[in-house]
């Protein structure tokens, strides 16, 4: 009886020194590692899975405006690590019932195919770099399903009321179009607000930022989104509807089956 | 001839028109439909579970020699295609179809592209059944275990790169299981490719060891009796940590009339194949790998001059992005005639020959411009063997969401007449084409 009161106590007093400790955590910065850790679980990996309705607009120097609009369906397969993509095209009518797969690993090259209805063919699609322009917008296939957090040096250059500053240098300097980049995390979301990219001349050319941010179904997310690009002249916006996250996506609709017969999740 | 000419505008201008007219108003997608596809009734559609696309194509082609035996004009033809997808609580349905005016055959008419259902009666069985278009294999405008039916006239005159792949009338029952996926393809009915006859194309004709056209229109004997001349094919295939392997057999006919009868009229013997493919990616680009066997059932020992001999074919692959938006791939082709001292022997005096082996490369060139709106696209054929080569080059450019122009040549050239593209060689043409989308 005894011994148990003593345990009683031991094991609270435990319990608030952690919750303590942890308060004190929260108050202090956290390391560089751990916020670029958790951005990218906040923009990236929200709930297990999910899925949003997408369109975007381009326009371009000349004012000329382009629209693109396609279900993304995400799978999560570890927590910060691989991913399934299955992304589900509407419009233009000349992509309709394309889709685009994507299985992203962390330690090599993406496996992605294309699905072309017309022709009934299964295309797989060279591994290409990643920093080239996602279906003719501004935004890049890594805006769209993430950088590697290894693939930068990461450097806390600023801690604001509401943000930690990033500044990213990339490890192949070679493998990229810039010099560094900037990110703009939010404290209390470490949701990515703004990111700006800077070329080898040190010129700001390209910057992407959210310009609207709900909580859906418990997750800080991005509804409405720019990237400008600065030299060129054009922007893209993307706009995000019927978000819906942990909806019990079956890891077999991420294969050839589910491209020659989209699921009703993709076609909603 | 001027009679089609003013249908096929007419069909044209009267589609299009409302489209380019609400397209200048107006930049957004919605706005650039034609008044009766937007608002309340796509809406109506989306409730009832359809949806709908198709497009106007308006295109014209010249030949770059002029043949004896031909027109002038390659190509002079209107297409409105319409598709109807339908999602009814699972069953799945497509109507596709395409009217079409062509002023070089004097001809108008309506064509059924796909109309099929597809169905999940089992929760790792899809059911595909009715008219369909049918893909697989790994190689890229080179075919060794998808034996569906191509149309190659289309695909020589420069008509957009869908219409190569021809439909079939079929049930398609496919198995997933966490091993394998099995395909099984049952076509009650011969599906031929549709090949090159003369009547628009000119070709080299063994028989009289000429090239010949419109003076020499090959007949063949169809192959129309349901299900006695009926097609199989299957497919076993698995995607390994994303090396995709797969198995492959055919049974049913030649899909080009690679025999011929003693009253000069062409036919399709029997063809029984099996293969295999490999895919995966390599070095930062993508590897693939494909082989077949072709029994060429009328003629196992190669002695009957009048029907093609069996082969081996072999294809292998390597595609890499080279630069941002440039695309670079590479594919070497060997056919092996088997039984080639037969078939040297059967064969009259005086005649060409056919090489034992038969290589062939292609290279595709793509580059993407202008926000990915320009396209510039190769595809070079060149066999060292034949001498000839085939070269495809095209050029497309996205005005808006809607309209895209196009314009692109078929080269041919050869050493011999008697070459696979040697005997198109007075073929080459050029093509220009115009498309609104909606």
């Amino acid at each position: 009886m005894r011994k148990l009161a003593i345990n009683r106590i031991l094991i609270t007093s435990l319990l608030l020194f952690s919750l303590a400790s942890a308060a004190g955590a929260e108050a202090k910065t956290p390391e560089v590692e751990t916020i670029v850790k958790r951005a990218n679980l906040a923009a990236y990996y929200a709930g297990k899975d999910g899925r949003a309705t997408v369109k975007m607009t381009i326009t371009d120097a000349q004012k000329r405006v382009r629209e693109r609009e396609f279900t993304i369906l995400r799978r999560d397969q570890e927590d910060g690590g691989r991913q399934q993509f299955y992304v589900y095209f509407k419009q233009p009518s000349d992509v309709k019932g394309m889709v685009f797969m994507v299985h992203k690993f962390i330690d090599k090259d993406d496996d992605r195919w294309l699905y072309l209805p017309a022709l009934d063919l299964v295309k797989r699609i060279a591994a290409s770099d990643k920093r080239t322009s996602f279906v003719g917008s501004d935004y890049f296939y890594e805006d769209v399903s993430g950088r590697g957090l290894d693939e930068d040096e990461h450097q806390l250059i600023e801690t604001t009321e509401t943000c930690y500053v990033v500044e990213n240098r990339p490890k192949d300097p070679k493998s990229v179009e810039f010099q560094s980049y900037t990110v703009w995390i939010d404290k209390k979301t470490f949701l990515p607000l703004k990111a700006e990219y800077l070329d080898p001349e040190g010129q700001l050319y390209r910057r992407v930022e959210a310009l609207k941010i709900e909580e859906i179904e418990g997750y800080p997310t991005v509804v409405e989104s720019r990237v400008d690009n600065l030299t060129g002249g054009g922007f893209t916006i993307s706009r995000f509807s019927h978000i819906d996250f942990d909806i019990n996506l079956k890891e077999d609709l991420f294969t050839e089956r589910y491209l020659r017969r989209p699921p009703r999740e993709a076609k909603r | 001839m001027k009679q089609t000419i003013r249908l096929l505008l007419q069909l044209f201008l009267t589609i299009a028109l409302p489209g380019l007219a609400a397209g200048a108003a107006e930049t957004t997608f919605s706005a650039d439909l034609p008044a009766l596809f937007t608002g309340q009734f796509n809406k109506k559609l989306e409730e009832a579970g359809l949806d709908y696309r198709g497009f106007v194509d308006l295109r014209g082609g010249r030949r770059l020699r002029q043949p004896l035996a031909e027109e002038s004009t390659s190509m002079a033809e209107s297409r409105l295609q319409l598709e109807l997808n339908g999602d009814f609580a699972g069953l799945l349905g497509k109507i596709k179809g395409d009217l079409f005016a062509d002023a070089v055959d004097d001809h108008s008419g309506a064509e059924l592209r796909e109309a099929f259902f597809l169905a999940s009666p089992l929760e790792f069985a899809d059911l595909k059944v009715g008219r369909q278009i049918m893909t697989w294999g790994t190689g890229d405008l080179l075919f060794i275990n998808d034996l569906f039916p191509k149309d190659w006239k289309a695909f020589f005159i420069g008509r957009d790169d869908e219409y190569l792949k021809a439909p079939a009338d079929a049930a398609r029952l496919s198995l997933f299981f966490a091993q394998a996926n099995l395909d099984f393809v049952y076509m009650p009915r011969f599906n031929p490719s549709s090949y090159i006859d003369g009547h628009r194309l000119s070709y080299w004709f063994p028989g009289t060891q000429t090239i010949v056209g419109r003076n020499h229109i090959l007949r063949d004997d169809e192959r129309s009796r349901w299900f006695d001349d009926d097609e199989i094919a299957l497919r076993l295939y698995r995607n390994w940590g994303g090396t995709e392997v797969a198995l492959y057999f055919y049974d049913g006919y030649w899909k080009t009339p690679e025999g011929m009868l003693e009253d000069g009229r062409v036919y399709y013997p029997g063809l029984q194949t099996f293969g295999a493919s490999l895919r995966t990616s390599l070095e930062g680009g993508l590897a693939h790998l494909e082989v077949g066997h072709y029994d060429s059932k009328e003629d196992r020992h190669g002695d009957n001059p009048l029907v093609r001999n069996s082969e081996w074919r072999l294809l292998i692959g390597y595609e890499h992005e080279v630069a941002p938006d440039l695309t670079a791939g590479l594919q070497y082709y060997l056919e092996y005639m088997e039984d080639y001292d037969n078939y040297r022997h059967s064969l009259p005096p005086q005649t060409e020959k056919r090489d034992q082996y038969r290589h062939l490369l292609t290279l595709r060139l793509t580059q993407l411009l202008l926000s990915q709106n320009l396209k510039l696209s190769l595809f070079a054929y060149y066999s060292p063997s034949d001498q000839d080569a085939h070269l495809r080059p095209q050029i497309s450019y996205k005005l808006t969401d809607n309209w895209l122009l196009v314009g692109g040549a078929n080269l041919f050239s050869g050493e011999s007449e008697a070459t696979f593209f040697g005997q198109f060689e007075e073929n080459s043409n050029a093509y220009a084409g115009l498309r609104y989308n909606f």
